[in-house]
């Protein structure tokens, strides 16, 4: 179940596209059960954000019914009802009836009942979570905070959706939310850039900076005894961190190859100088320090945990990349 | 009263500042509202849409003073595609033609361009003041002509807009012999300025009182700008970035001490901690501090700051600051009327944030507090209780809690209590903005409570219609609403449709009100303009087969004597 949504993962977090599939989520239901026990008298609050996409997608009563038996009888929703009619696939033993009969008016109340009280669970789960300290369901709750995000797609709010996965996964991609002006949204991030000339160090910038795990983390390469900076935030994939660090290096590295002691005979018509960095093909590889101070190899995991879990980075000499040098190599 | 000569009626009038005074007795008789409308002298008009700009004109031909809005407030928010209207054009054309003598223009949320300004600029040989609120559309280039054609500018004042930076040295464009400066803001530029040229402007202005910098100023030059400017009672202070072991920092506490005036600071927006020790000398005269700019400054040196600042009245932090700040705050800060905490970390987990404590302990301590607008990741209904007592005088209340849909923590209820609490209490509340979990409950209360409010924004909330009509049929006040994201449909919109002519404006988005709806409102109320914003590809023409049971995205709705309107792009259908 779990890897269903693992699986699912990056396809939650695809607020640019409409094209959700309800008919996928089938597995909700007896996850959300588990979930149902701890919600408390939760009246019905609907997710009305997820409106477009839902006229795409209409048929699907892909969510437990079950949960809709909660909502307080106080609330007199003509879209309750419907979803109360309207439920077909009921884990537990609800009045039945087709969705098919149903107009596509309340088909459309009834899957925003359902995904919206799906989001309402996880997002007082959250809110438990936050209270109680638990971390149990909090990926599963990141997922099903998704979908509700996906907002008009004409506008995307945010880049920074992937490392938010655990925790305020609904909260940053909404369009028009939080209610702030844009240019605060971007406070935090260029007053940290222009923090980082090394003569105004201080104290309160250090802890700022290390706050936000894996944003600007150390980058040193073999050969080259100058170390850079590299803001792990400003990518979104290896491929453009591998870039970046070719970038980085590749002024330095073309003046080390000057020295005739050099090994590389890497040929500088290529678009990379360092290339291979990734799959281990080529000269150099690059490696990871992360937050338990294991050295490990770029590339294995999720970006986003990456980000999350890196601290420092190293480019090694691909030779070098045996376990005895590793252990006793300083990253 | 009839048997007074309109002299005396006239000067009776003059004691009516207030616009709406105004208005009512511009509607007691056709002597008074003649008397009234050759006597006015400053115009406020609401929604730029409600009324043809020649009509006000006409209405008003001693007009001195003009202040329009344009775009709705979400706007703010990138709710309103960009080119969704609220020119500046018409309005200054207008005035152009009709009201040769404008000194003050004041425009916000509006389209204004460099033409549009230049055409200002050169139009009006009387003008004093323009202050533009959160408008786009113009670059440096009209910012050189107002400086290079309004002699005698007193008031140049840019809050939050974008401006377009062409790099044209504009401040260069005001003459030397212009002296007349009273207030400049351009703290919202992004852009460079000649720090000679500004050093010389400041140094012959001798009436400068407000001076706000952008960030592109540097610590250097606001230490030669305070020099010659003593007698500054407002200061945005530009980057201030400073290497506390430099000669900068040494003069910058030197100038600063000398400021007695300075009761009012902003900007910082570079600021590291040390180099906030420049600014204890003139702690105790604050009254007005935002510090909400300076994502770099934490807690602790926010504390120490604060708890010089004995008269501060108007606040604005980041919520780094904390609950621990917030009670320094509280045990300091006793003459507080505003207070506005931003969230510093939206993406982030908030490991500094403010919670339901923080609230807490500013309403314990700050009896004078009457605005807030507070971000936050919890809140619960006993806090909110506990405030409604602590501060009855509240005439502004946000609170956003940044989750949607986020209940009480603690007892796992909505919040309608707690908001209950704070409308029963507060009389005189005004504007009121909700968050987290709530359900009709809370615009039960709002209706039966809230009588003077005039401001609702309401998101992520309610369970059925019954919660818009409690607000529509209790609010006798309200002139604005502005609903995201709940369940409120047409049922609720047609329930009672009169009541909009009562109001400015009501937005809704993402709700369930349908394209049927929207069409028998507007059938209904042939004075109200009901735009649907239609932002999916493909469908820009009304005809093109689309449901009436379509759900209608954004709507806007309001109320106008100018009909609908002819500068709606292809995207917004009036119905």
């Amino acid at each position: 179940m779990e890897e269903e949504f693992r699986g699912g993962r990056p396809q939650l977090f695809d607020f640019i596209t409409n094209g959700r599939d309800w008919s996928d989520k089938g597995g909700y239901g007896a996850a959300e059960e588990k979930n149902l026990e701890l919600r408390l008298g939760l009246p019905g609050g609907e997710d009305w954000s997820a409106v477009q996409e839902k006229r795409e997608h209409p048929a699907e009563s892909a969510v437990s019914p079950g949960h809709i038996a909660k909502i307080p009888k106080s609330t007199n929703l003509s879209a309750s009802s419907g979803a109360k009619r309207g439920c077909s696939d009921a884990v537990e033993s609800k009045p039945e009836g087709t969705l098919a009969d149903k107009t596509t008016f309340q088909q459309r109340h009834l899957q925003q009942q359902q995904l919206g009280f799906l989001q309402l669970q996880a997002k007082g789960k959250e809110s438990l979570h936050r209270t109680s300290g638990s971390a149990g369901l909090q990926s599963l709750e990141g997922k099903v905070c998704g979908p509700h995000a996906a907002h008009a797609s004409s506008t995307k709010n945010t880049t920074a959706t992937h490392s938010t996965s655990q925790s305020r996964a609904a909260a940053a991609p909404v369009v028009g939310w939080p209610p702030i002006r844009s240019f605060r949204k971007n406070l935090a991030g260029t007053a940290k850039a222009s923090a980082e000339s090394p003569n105004r160090r201080s104290d309160a910038e250090k802890k700022l900076e290390n706050d936000r795990k894996g944003l600007f983390v150390k980058i040193n390469m073999d050969g080259i005894p100058i170390g850079r900076k590299v803001d792990l935030k400003a990518y979104d994939s290896y491929e453009k961190l591998s870039l970046a660090v070719d970038e980085l290096f590749r002024g330095l590295l073309m003046a080390a190859q000057m020295d005739p002691l050099a090994a590389t005979t890497q040929s500088t018509k290529e678009t990379h100088v360092i290339p291979g960095l990734l799959d281990r093909s080529g000269e150099y590889t690059l490696v990871y320090e992360d937050d338990e101070g294991d050295k490990m190899l770029v590339g294995d995991v999720p970006w986003d945990m990456f980000v999350s879990t890196a601290k420092r980075l190293r480019v090694l000499k691909s030779s070098d990349l045996c376990a005895s040098s590793l252990s006793v190599a300083s990253l | 009263m009839t048997y007074f000569p309109e002299e005396v009626v006239e000067h009776i009038f003059d004691f009516l500042g207030s616009h709406r005074d105004r208005n009512a007795v511009s509607t007691v008789c056709k002597a008074w509202y003649h008397v009234e409308r050759f006597s006015r002298r400053n115009v406020f008009v609401g929604n730029c849409y409600a009324i043809r700009p020649e009509r006000v004109m006409a209405r008003f031909p001693g007009m001195k003073s003009l202040s329009v809005k344009g775009k709705p407030h979400f706007a703010d928010y990138n709710l309103v595609p960009y080119d969704w209207g609220g020119f500046a054009l018409p309005w200054i054309n207008a005035a152009v033609r009709r009201c040769p003598g404008l000194e003050d223009l004041r425009l916000k949320r509006m389209v204004v361009t460099d033409d549009d300004l230049d055409l200002l600029a050169r139009s009006f040989p009387n003008f004093r003041s323009l202050v533009l609120v959160s408008c786009e559309g113009f670059s440096t280039d009209g910012l050189a002509a107002i400086a290079t054609y309004c002699r005698g500018l007193r008031e140049l004042d840019l809050q939050e807009n974008e401006v377009e930076d062409h790099g044209r040295q504009w401040l260069s464009c005001f003459h030397e012999s212009c002296t007349s400066l009273v207030s400049l803001n351009f703290a919202c530029l992004k852009g460079e300025v000649n720090a000679g040229v500004l050093e010389r402007l400041v140094a012959r202005c001798p009436n400068l009182r407000s001076l706000k910098l952008n960030r592109a100023v540097s610590v250097e030059s606001l230490n030669e700008i305070v020099a010659r400017a003593p007698y500054l009672v407002d200061l945005g202070t530009g980057s201030f970035a400073v290497d506390h072991h430099t000669d900068a920092y040494q003069r910058l506490m030197n100038s600063f001490s000398k400021c007695k005036s300075l009761s009012s600071l902003s900007g910082f927006w570079e600021a590291s901690p040390h180099c906030l020790d420049a600014v204890y000398p003139v702690c105790i005269n604050l009254t007005v501090l935002n510090m909400s700019y300076a994502p770099a400054i934490q807690a602790d040196d926010l504390i120490k700051l604060i708890s010089l600042c004995f008269k501060l009245q108007k606040l604005w932090v980041l919520d780094c600051i904390g609950d621990k700040g917030l009670a320094v705050v509280a045990s300091t800060c006793k003459e507080l009327q505003e207070l506005r905490v931003f969230p510093s970390d939206i993406y982030g987990a908030g490991a500094t944030s403010v919670t339901e404590e923080g609230l807490v302990a500013i309403s314990s301590g700050c009896p004078k507090l009457n605005s807030l607008l507070y971000f936050c990741y919890q809140m619960t209904n006993a806090a909110l209780i506990t405030v409604a007592k602590n501060c009855p005088h509240f005439t502004r209340f946000r609170l956003c809690i940044l989750d949607p849909w986020k209940p009480d923590p603690v007892t796992n209820q909505p919040l309608d209590e707690g908001f209950g609490a704070i409308v029963r209490s507060c009389k005189n509340l005004r504007r009121l903005s909700l968050s987290g979990l709530l359900t009709d409950q809370v615009f039960l209360y709002i209706g039966l409570y809230a009588k003077c409010l005039e401001m609702l924004s309401i998101a992520f909330a309610g369970d059925s219609d019954k919660g818009m009509v409690y607000i529509l049929k209790g609010c006798k006040n309200l002139r604005k609403l502005e609903i995201r994201d709940c369940p409120f449909g047409d049922i609720a919109l047609l329930n009672d449709v009169a009541k909009y002519e009562t109001m400015r404006s009501l937005w809704m988005s993402s709700c369930d009100v349908t394209l049927g709806g929207c069409k028998a409102l507007a059938a209904k109320m042939p004075r109200l303009n009901v735009e649907i914003i239609n932002e999916s590809e493909g469908s820009d023409k009304l005809e093109e087969n689309i449901s009436d049971l379509h759900k209608a995205e954004k709507m806007y709705v309001y109320r106008t004597v100018a009909g609908p309107r002819n500068d709606a792009p292809d995207f917004v259908w009036t119905l």
